[in-house]
């Protein structure tokens, strides 16, 4: 674990410097292009940055959670809530409980922020409580607590602070070249040389906080797989996050308190078109129908390894999404052998998902569907318009040929 | 003959601080080992602490089920005993309490008034949560072990885990299989 610890903070030193990088750069051309003097724009933006980063540092939780109007409850407040999260923090070792915040908003999401494991926030809506089981609370919550122990939470906190910094530096710029700046420039009669500063400066303007968002999203995809990885190690029962997070994809709720910076922090990106499912439609972060493939194809191996392998198997030749550190820190551990106590409802899903399963096959047969067994295990249904002689199996590609009926 | 000194000194002082961080490192995972088997007693305490309420809040309500009651009852006494009995002896009352509970929340489903009294479910939440913990910090414990038993058995650690009488553990099985089926009944 503390490898991947580790990894985590050099990745964070790397990401912050290269965001910085991205205020410092407008900021000094834009000293440039206004007051003539790069030095002051260079220092008014390492101002600004230095600053930010205290803030986010210091205070970035409380500003992010009154951002997104949450509120503080205790052991009385909501009983369930709160055992969940304690039970999870008994689950991933944790020493500390972290404080919980309750948005009350009927779309359901959850994040997590704070500075380490022992100043940590978790905040979910009173939508997510209402509409998800315990099983599936624990799933989330379980992702919010590896958020918190892989220190993703600082990441997240410090970086949307500074995202926040460049696209308002960007703003202001903007708006000083092209009303202030520009006019001033042309009736003094600056000639080329201001405007071989001035374009770059514009671009720049446009793009900083464009690139300091991809750069931004890049790591927070990544970390992503790694917490649900993690909670399916905490709490043995990956099935729990997959259906929280079918439900949370398939709702289409918006979340009213939710922004540009704190969007990444979110289990699920709060983003969506009116009326639209998330599928899919994220970039913050992965796929949602992805992750809740790997989830369910992890089967009885809830360890990281095994979510590496699920990840493995739906994706062939894929590269490793778990940092390979991690992966050595948890060694040769055989979770299999002390799964058993803890999650007693393993069975019992895998029937009632067989059962669905034979249902759905049933009513696609009624509707004039034919079906092809492969042999790698996928039953294909063809519909009935269906022309073709030959179709291949999505999975393996063994190409079966089809008998028009 | 003077870089040839350093270049000894300079492997010297590498190997004393690899076997440092080594010794370190199973001191750790010894002490994450003792922390976990605590929250483990946390957890069985609590449970020992919330029983006397839950058989005075049901008590009104099933005045037909005294045998149900009294096992719980008896069941909490007996492992409150064995709690200095050793591991085995306690793991066993507590299975036998775990069963007794479980039985008791299955007959208060017969009883709408009891489901329906604020108290009560406020008791079950309570009770759902406590078993749920002590699964949890069992197997944190078991991962815990695991982690410190890989450290004394495997190579390097494992020559300063036997000058040090580091020794491996066991892990917290749960030998009755009836302890899992009547959590499982009750409180899924």
């Amino acid at each position: 674990m503390w490898e991947q610890i580790r990894d985590n903070q050099v990745r964070t030193v790397i990401l912050v410097t290269a965001l910085g990088f991205m205020l410092i750069l407008p900021g000094s051309l834009l000293g440039q292009t206004v007051l003539g003097d790069w030095s002051v724009g260079l220092l008014l933006a390492l101002l600004i940055w230095v600053v930010m980063t205290l803030v986010g540092y210091f205070q970035g939780d409380s500003i992010l959670l009154s951002i997104s109007k949450a509120h503080k409850i205790g052991p009385d407040d909501m009983p369930r809530i709160y055992n969940v999260v304690e039970e999870m923090k008994i689950a991933c070792g944790m020493e500390k409980m972290p404080d919980i915040y309750i948005i009350d908003d009927p779309a359901m999401n959850a994040f997590a922020t704070g500075r380490d494991k022992n100043r940590a926030s978790l905040a979910v809506t009173s939508g997510l409580l209402q509409k998800l089981n315990r099983d599936e609370l624990q799933g989330v919550v379980g992702h919010e607590m590896a958020h918190i122990k892989n220190r993703d939470v600082l990441l997240m906190a410090m970086c949307s602070i500074l995202l926040g910094a460049i696209v308002m530096l960007a703003w202001c710029g903007s708006r000083i070249l092209f009303f202030g700046g520009v006019t001033r420039r042309s009736s003094s009669g600056g000639g080329n040389g201001q405007l071989i500063i001035l374009l770059p400066a514009v671009a720049l303007m446009i793009f900083a906080p464009i690139m300091a968002q991809f750069i931004y999203l890049a790591i927070s995809r990544k970390r992503e797989y790694l917490a649900d990885a993690s909670s399916a190690l905490y709490t043995r029962y990956p099935e729990g996050l997959a259906s929280a997070l079918e439900k949370v994809g398939a709702s289409t709720e918006q979340l009213k308190s939710a922004n540009n910076a704190t969007a990444p922090m979110y289990i699920l990106n709060p983003f969506r078109r009116k009326n639209q499912v998330a599928e899919d439609l994220t970039s913050t972060h992965p796929p949602v129908s992805e992750r809740i493939r790997i989830l369910r194809a992890m089967a009885g191996n809830t360890s990281l390894s095994g979510y590496e392998a699920a990840y493995k198997n739906l994706h062939q030749g894929g590269g490793s999404i778990i940092p390979g550190s991690a992966l050595l820190a948890e060694g040769s551990s055989p979770h299999a052998q002390v799964e058993g106590q803890a999650s007693p409802h393993v069975e019992g899903v895998d029937e009632v998902r067989t059962r669905a399963r034979e249902t759905h096959d049933a009513l696609w047969k009624l509707s004039n569907y034919q079906m092809i067994a492969c042999q790698c295990g996928v039953k294909l249904k063809i519909p009935p318009g269906y022309k073709g002689a030959f179709l291949q199996c999505p999975h393996c590609g063994t190409v079966h040929s089809v008998v028009p009926d | 003959m003077f870089i040839g000194g350093l270049v000894v000194i300079g492997i010297l002082v590498v190997v004393v601080l690899i076997i440092v961080g080594i010794y370190n490192g199973l001191v750790g995972a010894r002490n994450q080992v003792k922390n976990a088997w605590a929250q483990i007693d946390v957890q069985l305490k609590r449970r020992h602490d919330l029983i006397p309420n839950l058989i005075e809040t049901v008590k009104g309500y099933m005045q037909h089920e005294r045998g149900t009651l009294e096992a719980v009852t008896n069941a909490r006494t007996t492992a409150i005993k064995a709690a200095d009995g050793g591991v085995a002896a306690q793991a066993r009352a507590e299975g036998e309490l775990s069963q007794a509970l479980g039985g008791l929340l299955a007959v208060a489903e017969n009883y709408p008034d009891l489901k329906a009294s604020q108290n009560f479910l406020a008791l079950q939440e309570e009770l759902t949560s406590t078993e749920n913990k002590i699964s949890f910090s069992r197997q944190f414990y078991n991962d815990s072990m695991l982690q410190f038993n890989n450290k004394t058995q495997m190579f390097p650690s494992n020559i300063i885990a036997s000058m040090g009488g580091f020794k491996a553990g066991e892990f917290f099985e749960v030998t009755d299989t009836a302890e899992r089926e009547a959590t499982k009944v009750s409180f899924s």
